[in-house]
C-alpha cells in the first residue's frame, strides 16, 4: 500500500466497521520507500474472505493485495518473551529455548529474555510449553509472510 | 521594461490555487457556508465570478444541495465548509451521498497545520470523522500537493463507483504560495477502475438469457449514475422481458412502458416482487440486493433461479446473494456488449415460455396492489402524487424526504427519464428533500422542481426556505401533512401494538404563515376536490416557491409491505 499517513487507519477502520476480525497486523515500509507492506492475518468463511479482499482492494491506498494462504507460502513471527528464570527453572528455560531454537538475548539474576522466531503456532506452542506463571511479559510482532518459490508480489 | 517577460509560473496562494482548480474543473456552482478556517478561500471566491457560491443556512444543506445538483446534472457536486462544526454538520450529507454513490468533492477548512492536534478552536479530526463515509479523503499539509490533490479528488469522485471525496485544507496552506500548475490528467497506481466487462462472462450471460423461461431484469442506481438508461431500455425492449427498478433506479426504464412492473422491494408492487421471487433467470444491473430490496436473503434464495449480476463494484457482487454470472464493469459498456452479442446470436429466447410468463405477470398485476380509496372525503396522499404527476405532465424533477411520502412518490409518480427522481435511498436521510431540490433547481434553472415531503422531514431543514428566497428558487413543496411521522406510525401500528411512541407531531407550525414569513407563497389544501386546482395554481407561479400544505388522512399506510426479515413473496397487501 501507499506509504502514507492514514493508510493503516483506513484498513483498521474497514475491519471494525464491517465486523471482520484482525488476528494480527504488521506493517513497515518496503525497499521502495513510497510503499509499505502490510501482512494481515484474519479468519472467516470463503465468502467473508472474498468480501474482505474486495473491500480492501477498494481502498484507494491499497496498491496490490494477495491472499498468501491461496498458495504455498512462508510466514514468520518474532516474539520477545521475558521469563522468570530462577533456581531449577533457570536451566529448564535455557533448555526449552534451545529446543525451540530461540536465543536468550538478555539476562538478569532472575530473568531471561528469549527471542523466538517462527510461525505463530510455534510461538503459541512455546508459550504453552513453559509454565504460565513464569511468563512475565511477551511482545509479538504478528505474522509477516512471502509466497514460496518464484511467487512474488510486485507492484 | 515590465516584468511580464518572465517565464516562471506565477506563484499563487493556496486559496487562489483552490479556486483556480475549481475553475479548471469547470465548476460553476458550489454550496457552502463560511467560517474562520476558510476565510482566505471565501476571499478568493469574492474576487472572481466564474464559480458561483450558494450560501445555505446549515452545512447539512450544502451537502444535500451539492448532492441534488450532482444527481440531476451528471456533474460533480461541490461543497465548501469550515472546520469543526462546519464539518460535523456536513457529515450527514456526506454519508447520504456515500450510501447512494454520488460524486461530490467537499472542500473543508482545517485549523493551521501547527495547531492540528492541539484541540484548537473549531478543530476536529475531519479526515478521521469522515473516513468511513467517503470514497476517499485527503489532508493537504504541503501546498505543492494542493492542486494535484484536488485533481485526484475530482477523478476519484467521478470514476468507477462514484462517491464523495473530501479535501481538508489547513488555514495556513491557503495563505502560503506556490507555483500553480493544474495537471491535465492524473493516473494513480493504486486506483484504476475497470470499465469493460469480461467477454467470456458476457457470453455466458447471453446463453443464460437465451435459455430463460421466466426472465426478469432488475436495475438499480448504477444505471442512473452510469447514464445507461438508453442501453437498459434497448435491452428490455429487444428481449421483451419484464423490468423492475429499485428505489434508486427509478427512471432507468420508462415507468409508463407496459414491460415495467413497478418498483420492487419492501414497498414494491406485488407483480415486481412475485416476478423477482419466481423468475428463473434474474439479470441484476447496477443494483446490490439491498435488504430493503430483496428482504431476507434466505427467503429470497431459490434453487431454480440463476443470477447474472452486472456492477462496477466487485464488492457489491456476491455480498448478500450468491450469483452465477458476475460481470464487473461499467453497466453501460457491459449492456452495449450484451446487446451486440444478443443481436448477433442466431438463437432466440423461448417465445412460448415468455408468453406464458407474461400471462402470469399480468395475473399478478391484476391484483392492483396500489389501489386506495379514491372516494375518501379526506385527502389520500397517493392522490396528491397522482395529481402532481398529471399536472406536471410527468416531466418534473421530484425530490423527496424520507418516510411514507417517499414511498408514495416512488409508487405513484411515473418516471420515464433518469435523473428526475432524487431521494436518499441508502441512508434514508430526513431533511434531504428541500436542500436537494435547491441543487436540482440550480443545475436545471428552467426545470420544474417539486419536493414531496412530510411535516416531520421538512422541519429538519426548514431553514433553507431562506436560501430559496435569496436565490429565487421556485421550488414547489408538496407537504403531505398527516401530523405523524407516518412510517414510524405505520411500523408501530403493525409491529408494536398500536403504541405510537413519540411519532405524533404535536405543536406544528402554521406552514402557510411560515412560508409567507420567508417571503414565499403558502397554501393549505384540505379537501380532495381542491388538490388539482391548487396544484395548477401553484405551478402557474413559475417564479415563486409555493409551500403546499396538504392535510392528509392520518391513518393511511403504505402497501404492499414486506415486513422486515421476510421474503419478497410474503407481502402484506391492502
Amino acid at each position: 500500500m501507499e506509504n502514507e499517513a492514514g493508510a493503516l487507519s483506513r484498513v483498521a477502520g474497514l475491519f471494525s466497521a464491517r465486523g471482520y476480525n484482525i488476528e494480527s497486523l504488521s506493517v513497515a515500509p518496503t525497499e521502495d520507500p513510497t510503499l509499505s507492506r502490510m501482512t494481515l492475518v484474519t479468519t472467516g468463511s470463503d465468502e467473508i474472505i472474498e468480501q474482505i479482499t474486495k473491500q480492501l482492494n477498494k481502498l484507494i491506498e491499497v496498491v496490490k493485495l494477495v491472499d498468501l494462504s491461496d498458495g504455498d507460502h512462508i510466514e514468520r513471527e518474532l516474539m520477545l518473551v521475558k521469563v522468570r528464570a530462577m533456581d531449577k527453572d533457570r536451566e529448564e528455560m535455557k533448555r526449552l529455548a534451545d529446543i525451540f531454537r530461540g536465543n536468550i538475548i538478555d539476562v538478569t539474576d532472575k530473568t531471561y529474555t528469549i527471542e523466538l522466531t517462527g510461525t505463530s503456532s510455534k510461538l503459541d506452542a512455546f508459550l504453552q510449553a513453559i509454565e504460565h506463571s513464569l511468563v512475565l511479559e511477551t511482545a509479538r510482532t504478528g505474522a509477516s509472510g512471502l509466497g514460496r518459490g518464484e511467487r512474488i508480489l510486485r507492484v | 521594461m515590465s516584468i511580464e517577460l518572465t517565464t516562471e509560473a506565477v506563484e499563487l496562494t493556496g486559496a487562489e490555487i483552490t479556486i483556480r482548480c475549481l475553475q479548471e474543473e469547470g465548476v460553476s456552482h458550489i454550496f457552502g457556508y463560511p467560517g474562520g478556517a476558510v476565510l482566505f478561500l471565501y476571499d478568493e471566491l469574492f474576487k472572481q465570478d466564474k464559480v458561483r457560491h450558494i450560501l445555505v443556512r446549515h452545512e447539512q444543506a450544502a451537502l444535500h444541495a451539492a448532492d441534488g445538483y450532482a444527481r440531476s446534472s451528471k456533474k460533480v457536486g461541490v461543497a465548501l465548509v469550515t472546520s469543526g462544526p462546519g464539518v460535523t454538520n456536513a457529515v450527514t450529507g456526506i454519508a447520504t451521498a456515500y450510501m447512494d454513490s454520488i460524486p461530490l468533492v467537499i472542500i473543508s477548512g482545517q485549523v493551521p497545520t501547527a495547531a492540528i492536534g492541539q484541540d484548537a478552536f473549531q478543530e476536529v479530526d475531519t479526515v478521521g470523522i469522515t473516513r468511513p463515509c467517503v470514497k476517499h479523503n485527503f489532508l493537504v499539509k504541503d501546498i505543492t500537493e494542493l492542486a494535484p490533490t484536488i485533481k485526484k479528488a475530482f477523478y476519484i469522485a467521478s470514476t468507477g463507483r462514484p462517491g464523495p471525496v473530501l479535501v481538508d485544507i489547513p488555514k495556513d496552506v491557503t495563505q502560503q504560495k506556490a507555483a500553480f500548475h493544474y495537471p491535465a490528467s492524473i493516473s494513480m497506481r493504486s486506483y484504476a477502475p475497470v470499465t469493460n466487462g469480461n467477454t467470456r462472462q458476457i457470453k455466458k450471460a447471453v446463453q443464460m438469457i437465451l435459455n430463460a423461461k421466466r426472465p426478469m431484469i432488475y436495475s438499480g442506481g448504477g444505471v442512473i449514475l452510469n447514464d445507461a438508461a438508453a442501453e437498459l431500455t434497448e435491452l428490455v425492449r429487444m428481449l421483451d422481458f419484464p423490468c423492475t427498478n429499485t428505489l434508486m433506479g427509478l427512471g432507468g426504464y420508462p415507468a409508463t412502458d407496459r414491460r415495467f412492473v413497478g418498483m420492487l422491494g419492501m414497498h414494491g408492487t406485488y407483480e415486481a416482487n412475485m416476478a423477482m421471487q419466481y423468475c428463473d433467470v434474474l439479470i441484476a444491473v447496477g443494483s446490490r440486493f439491498d435488504d430493503r430490496v430483496i428482504g431476507n436473503p434466505k427467503h429470497f434464495y431459490s434453487e431454480e433461479r440463476k443470477i447474472i449480476h452486472i456492477d462496477i463494484d466487485p464488492s457489491s457482487i456476491s455480498k448478500r446473494v450468491k450469483v452465477d454470472v458476475p460481470i464487473v464493469g461499467s453497466v453501460s459498456e457491459v449492456l452495449k456488449e450484451l446487446i451486440k452479442l444478443l443481436k448477433a446470436s442466431k438463437e432466440t429466447a423461448d417465445a412460448h415460455a415468455l408468453q406464458k410468463w407474461w400471462k402470469q405477470i399480468e395475473l399478478w398485476r391484476a391484483r392492483d396492489c396500489l389501489k386506495y380509496d379514491q372516494s375518501s372525503s379526506v385527502i389520500k396522499p397517493q392522490m396528491v402524487v397522482e395529481k402532481l404527476y398529471e399536472v406536471t405532465g410527468g416531466d418534473a424533477f421530484i425530490t423527496s424526504d424520507v418516510g411514507q411520502h417517499q414511498m408514495w412518490a416512488a409508487q405513484f409518480y411515473k418516471f420515464d427519464q433518469p435523473r428526475r427522481w432524487i431521494n436518499s435511498g441508502g441512508l434514508g436521510t430526513m431533511g434531504f428533500g428541500l436542500p436537494s431540490a435547491m441543487g436540482v433547481q440550480i443545475a436545471n434553472p428552467g426545470g420544474t422542481v417539486a419536493c414531496i415531503t412530510g411535516e416531520a422531514s421538512i422541519q429538519m431543514c426548514i431553514q433553507e426556505l431562506s436560501t430559496c428566497k435569496q436565490y429565487h428558487l421556485p421550488i414547489k413543496i408538496i407537504n403531505l401533512n398527516n401530523r405523524y411521522m407516518g412510517m414510524v406510525r405505520q411500523w408501530q401500528e403493525f409491529f408494536h401494538g398500536n403504541r405510537y411512541a413519540e411519532s405524533y407531531m404535536d405543536a406544528l407550525p402554521d406552514f402557510v404563515k411560515l412560508a409567507e414569513s420567508y417571503g414565499h407563497v403558502g397554501m393549505r389544501i384540505e379537501k380532495p376536490e381542491d388538490i388539482e386546482g391548487a396544484l395548477r395554481d401553484a405551478f402557474k407561479l413559475e417564479k415563486q416557491l409555493v409551500f403546499m400544505d396538504f392535510i392528509t388522512d392520518q391513518t393511511e399506510n403504505v402497501f404492499p409491505m414486506v415486513p422486515g426479515g421476510k421474503g419478497l413473496s410474503e407481502m402484506i397487501l391492502v
